[in-house]
């Protein structure tokens, strides 16, 4: 019916995996059939599609309307028919559904005004959101694969390099190599296959850019790789995805087709005569997988485990030839790096880390989701302007960045900016780009012990220092945990970190006594606070921790006792509130559900 | 029956899933991959016989087994309960949710309720960082999870007969 004069109006029912657990899937089916039963009676032709994640998925299932610029959030099923008769059919909006800035009160029509998206700058995410995955064409109108035509017939390998070089691009994966001298001493090996491939391992517990990027874009991941390989003249790529990300899987896989079909991928690519194809490997679940050479391993089909590294990979990666290796969010920045010039893109974000960088702000922030942001944000900026802040009114304590390797970062350094060089400089690391924010509720000797755990069952093993030492850590912090801590197991920490940090071969091991470090570095007096005085100011120790109903708070208005799941609370209505002591589990609901700040930690 | 007839069946859809696969090492995560998602755990003669397709000694197979955590060697409850350990969990109280249900279930993380009907694990991030804590149940996400909404969930699932 494309054929009508009828003005179009596309839906676009947000299907991220966030807005998919909030059933997202029934809207779309709900609306389609509303659409298509009413059919050519609507004054206005309705297209409607699912996309990838909008980042806000605290506030989701999200519908936007286009061109209308309408933007609704937290939609129910039962919201469906409304939007249907008033908006579709009327062109009206609903006020209610439109986004509610809660400090000021006023709502958005369109999703671009409002504080978390107005900040940002997309240019990895840049068609997230706005396109149906699963649709090339989509793609193509919003000018994907230009860049691989223009690098294809109107660049020479070396200048596309150059290009690269010159954007100042850094890895997204956490290292932050500049990509395009990786890709120049890569071309310099006269060694051929060569391979390209992309790390969509996303090991780091917090961050899902990655996942976002292969579930709502996968096509800007295929250019740049695509473009990579035309300048290395690599004939063979691979995408190594997480297993448990099947939706990533599945889009790339469709996506790859897709391409293949379009000749943007295969053999005599747009007649170019270059050919160049890709393989999707899915990982096994290992966080040391997603360590370059490790993958390279692993995509062989063998265990998992690094080497040393003083052969590259440029040189001598994946079956021992020349190899490329990309993160997911850098290989997206690479067709826009080729359609607007290098130049134009250092002119984006700090002169060391160039460009945008995209964060998943999550933790015990308002707006939990991802935002791209130019390099070299405040700190402060991210969290409380664009993040919203802290929930429930509590105070920041920390946020903790660069993943297991990385480190917590204090109150007093919230003006610090966030770009490769400062966030090392203050004992972190930029890392992949998960920002876990923490408040006063959130215990840092628990969170050193969390990343120590984590990186326990991660050691491959291979090194004596890694394995033994963070064991031995991990330890000594359960032992504070559980209010056995020693004088003198600080300084003994301390130490063991020194001797891992620096025995060990890769950078998991290398890196792992960070989030220990800086823990103890910013915030000593809740070791010793454990240590000397038997208490968990946070109240998460559950050895160390009692909470109480203070009477001269309570106002007897039964949260707690509502909430509480093991009985332990009692009182009646609007009187005096308590807790008994050998019902409580120490789960903490209480203290969180309490408006009064009636409910005290001991 | 069943022993013998079951062992029948899982050696006939090994075989298919070899068929899918070039005959090389670097496909033997895959494969791996595949049963494990066929039976939720990787029985003994789906290895042994991988082992003599690829020519990989069956220790190698066993080292890849243990050392990829998406893998198991144990057989799986009816439903598999992975409640998300990942950072931003862990900082919502996502071991409260965990020690709820192994409560509830009456088992410990990394076990299989007596009756086969569920088994619990952590797992660290699901990639649903902006819902936690979260969990997911065989292939059903669920954001923001609270002690009180555990069992509530469960009974999706026909909830517990013991207790
Ligand atoms: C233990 C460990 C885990 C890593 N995990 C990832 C990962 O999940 N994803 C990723 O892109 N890079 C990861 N890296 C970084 C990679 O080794 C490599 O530097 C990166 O993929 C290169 O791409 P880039 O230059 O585009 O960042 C990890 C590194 C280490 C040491
Ligand atoms: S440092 Fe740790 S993870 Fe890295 S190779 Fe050594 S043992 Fe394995
Ligand atoms: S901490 Fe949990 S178990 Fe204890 S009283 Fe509060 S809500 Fe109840
Ligand atoms: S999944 Fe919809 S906003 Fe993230
Ligand atoms: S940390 Fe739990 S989903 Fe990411």
């Amino acid at each position: 019916m494309s054929e009508s004069n009828r003005p179009k109006r596309t839906i676009l029912v947000c299907c991220g995996t966030g807005c998919l657990a909030n059933h997202s899937l029934k809207i779309y089916h709900k609306l389609k059939e509303l659409i298509t039963k009413a059919g050519v009676d609507v004054a206005v032709e309705t297209y409607i599609k699912t996309t990838g994640c909008n980042g806000l998925c605290e506030k989701g299932p999200i519908v936007k309307i286009t061109p209308d610029d309408i933007a609704y959030f937290k939609v129910k099923e039962s919201d469906v028919e409304e939007i249907f008769e008033k908006t579709i059919l009327q062109g009206e909006v609903i006020n209610r559904l439109l986004y509610l800035d809660s400090v000021t009160g006023k709502r958005f029509k369109s999703h671009k005004e409002n504080d978390f998206y107005k900040r940002q700058m997309k240019i990895a995410l840049r068609n997230i959101g706005e396109i149906d995955p699963a649709d090339i064409f989509d793609y193509i109108e919003r000018g994907g694969y230009e860049s691989l035509k223009k690098a294809l017939f109107t660049m020479t390998p070396e200048s596309i390099i150059e290009e690269v070089v010159k954007s100042g691009l850094r890895g997204r994966g956490g290292a932050g190599f500049p990509t395009g001298r990786k890709w120049k001493q890569c071309a310099g090996y006269n060694n051929y296959p060569k391979y390209v491939l992309c790390n969509g391992d996303e090991g780091d517990p917090g961050a899902f850019m990655d996942r976002s990027i292969m579930e709502g874009d996968p096509h800007s991941i295929i250019e740049g790789m695509a473009i990579c390989a035309y300048a290395l003249g690599s004939n063979t790529g691979f995408a190594y995805i997480r297993d448990e990300y099947a939706l990533a899987v599945k889009n790339m896989s469709n996506a790859i087709n897709k391409a293949k079909e379009a000749k943007f991928l295969g053999e005599n690519i747009l007649g170019s005569g270059f050919n160049f194809d890709i393989q999707i490997v899915r990982g096994g679940g290992a966080f040391v997988c997603g360590e370059s050479t490790a993958l390279m391993s692993s995509i062989e089909g063998k265990v998992g485990e690094p080497r040393a590294k003083y052969i590259r990979s440029v040189e001598k990666g994946l079956w021992g030839q020349p190899t490329v290796l990309n993160n997911v969010e850098t290989w997206a920045n690479i067709p826009v790096i080729i359609e607007k010039g290098g130049e134009w893109y250092s002119g984006i974000g700090a002169p060391k880390s160039t460009g945008t960088k995209v964060f998943s702000l999550v933790g015990k922030i308002r707006n939990t989701g991802l935002v791209e942001v130019p390099m070299g944000i405040a700190l402060r900026e991210l969290i409380f302007d664009i993040g919203g802040g802290i929930t429930a009114g509590r105070k920041f304590k920390a946020v903790q960045t660069g993943g297991p390797s990385g480190g917590c970062i204090p109150e007093s350094l919230l003006d610090l900016n966030v770009d490769f060089d400062s966030l090392t400089k203050a004992g972190s690391m930029m890392g992949s780009g998960g920002m876990i924010v923490m408040d006063e509720r959130t215990c840092m000797v628990d969170v050193a012990r969390y990343y120590l755990n984590f990186l326990a069952e991660e050691s491959c093993g291979k090194c004596l220092p890694c394995r033994e030492g963070i064991k031995r850590m991990l330890e000594i912090l359960n032992s504070i945990c559980a209010g056995k801590g020693l004088a003198g197991d600080i300084e003994l920490l301390q130490e063991i970190c020194a001797t891992v940090s620096e025995a060990s071969l890769c950078a998991l091991g290398k890196s792992a006594p960070n989030p220990v470090v800086t823990t103890i570095h910013y915030f000593e007096d809740e070791y010793l606070a454990h240590i000397r005085d038997k208490r968990c100011p946070a109240g998460v120790c559950k050895e160390l921790t009692t909470y109480y109903i203070d009477p001269e708070n309570c106002k007897g208005c039964g949260l707690c006792l509502k909430n509480c799941p093991a009985g332990a609370v009692s009182g009646q209505p609007k009187s005096w509130h308590s807790i008994d002591q050998k019902l409580c589990i120490k789960c903490g609901n209480c203290i969180d559900n309490c408006k009064f700040h009636a409910v005290k930690i001991r | 029956m069943t022993v013998e007839k079951n062992s029948q069946r899982i050696l006939s859809y090994t075989r298919d899933v070899m068929a899918g696969y070039p005959r090389e090492q670097r496909f033997t995560l895959a494969m791996l991959q595949d049963i494990q998602k066929k039976y939720k755990y990787i029985p003994r003669e789906s290895l042994e016989q991988l082992s003599d397709h690829l020519g990989v000694p069956l220790s190698k197979l066993y080292s890849i087994a243990t050392f990829y955590k998406a893998l198991s060697l144990q057989p799986k409850g009816d439903h598999v309960i992975r409640v998300c350990d990942g950072t931003a969990c862990h900082i919502r109280s996502s071991m409260v949710i965990v020690d709820e249900l192994a409560k509830i279930l009456m088992i410990k993380p990394g076990e299989t309720t007596s009756d086969g009907k569920f088994s619990l694990e952590t797992v660290n991030c699901l990639g649903s960082c902006a819902m936690a804590p979260a969990m997911v149940i065989d292939e059903t996400y669920y954001g923001k999870v609270t002690p009180s909404r555990t069992r509530e969930i469960l009974n999706e699932y026909g909830g517990v007969d013991c207790e």
